[in-house]
């Protein structure tokens, strides 16, 4: 049997391959079991993580994330959620660095705006470059707006992150035609982030030729969370195959049989379409 | 410093001032007054062998310094861990 294309068909971020197209977050989950099970169903190894104050003094045997999600198990992604500055950013991105021993792949976002959790383009780009000079690999979430999209690339981040919809609104994807023009006009892979709301966003995402879907609220906030991560995995995959192997093209009002035209026991057929009243 | 003298420290953990005494352990001054490490802290702080990141004034602290006499009056300390997010 050949082997299908996409067998060898790998997302390469930074220099490294994965299997997996469906980044996953781990916020918003009732619990650490949940939260295990619901990345294992997506078959996701990039995980995201925000970064925060301890506890102090208050349950000193709390689990920790790390070690229901070890490094040593999953590309652990740091992010900047709850950052509004490019100070803050790049502070809780150097205390990431450090907790995670040295793990320079990141998630930065740099939000505007409380409400719509909005990312500020113009913070976004001078946090970028100084992690960049920093020595992180930095994968971006950012507005639609293509050349914003294409300035980040630029000063060298490594993956670009447009939101296809505000951040845990499951809207889905909401301009499909800004995301092809950051799809067409970028040589570093593009992933959606923020927006999906249920599989078939994101197979529409993966169709459009994005080369991965971040989400975290589509699946924590599923009725079944586990189920709703395994439906991820199947549509992102579904949606990748489908894009490499390349849809037919619409065609307008112009219906095409599959079946053959001849050979048909009503020998009439042709009659009957003469007095369709469309043709 | 007698290992009787409690004498206190106040840092600001997490943005909450804390007070934290330095005498009991010991620990020799170094040259700019700074008396307490943070292998100590995060003991005093019930956080000893927990997976966080520490930053001081606004500056990282490797792991590699925690037993350095470092910490003094009036110092702002972040520790941070990794929870959920997306």
């Amino acid at each position: 049997m050949r082997k299908r294309e996409t067998v060898l068909d790998h997302l390469n971020i930074a220099g490294k391959d994965y299997s997996s197209r469906l980044l996953v977050g781990t916020g918003k989950y009732k619990d650490f079991p949940e939260t295990r099970a619901a990345v294992g169903a997506s078959g996701a190894e990039i995980i995201t993580v925000a970064i925060r104050r301890t506890n102090l003094g208050q349950n000193p045997g709390e689990p920790n994330l790390l070690d229901v999600l070890p490094p040593s198990q999953y590309t652990l992604l740091p992010n900047t959620a709850g950052c509004y500055t490019v100070e803050d950013a790049v502070r809780t991105l150097r205390l990431a660095r450090e907790l995670l021993d040295g793990h320079t792949l990141v998630k930065l976002e740099v939000l505007g705006d409380p409400k719509t959790l909005y990312p500020n383009m113009v913070e976004t780009i001078k946090a970028a470059e100084i992690l960049i000079k920093e020595g992180f690999q930095v994968m971006v979430y950012t507005s639609d707006d293509p050349i914003a999209a294409k300035q980040l690339e630029e000063i060298g981040c490594v993956a670009i992150m447009p939101l296809a919809s505000l951040i845990g609104s499951g809207m889905g994807i909401l301009n499909p035609w800004n995301l092809q023009i950051i799809i067409e006009n970028a040589s570093v892979p593009v992933i959606v982030d923020a927006g999906v709301g249920t599989a078939s966003d994101a197979a529409i995402a993966m169709e459009l030729g994005c080369d991965g879907v971040l989400m975290n609220t589509a699946i924590a906030a599923a009725q079944n969370p586990i189920l709703m991560a395994s439906a991820m995995k199947k549509a992102v995959e579904a949606g990748r195959e489908a894009y490499l192997a390349g849809r037919m093209p619409k065609k307008l009002y112009s219906a095409s049989p599959s079946s053959p035209v001849e050979g048909t026991i009503a020998g009439s057929s042709a009659q009957q379409a003469k007095t369709n009243p469309f043709s | 410093m007698d290992c009787g003298d409690l004498k206190m420290i106040q840092l600001i953990v997490n943005g909450q001032p804390r007070r934290f005494p330095v005498g009991d352990y010991g620990k020799a001054q170094d040259s700019n007054g700074r008396v307490l490490n943070i292998t100590d802290l995060l003991e005093h702080m019930d956080l000893q062998g927990k997976r966080i990141a520490i930053e001081r004034n606004g500056e990282i602290v490797p792991r590699s310094k925690f037993d350095e006499p470092m910490l003094a009056d009036g110092d702002r300390l972040e520790i941070v861990v990794a929870v959920g997010g997306g």
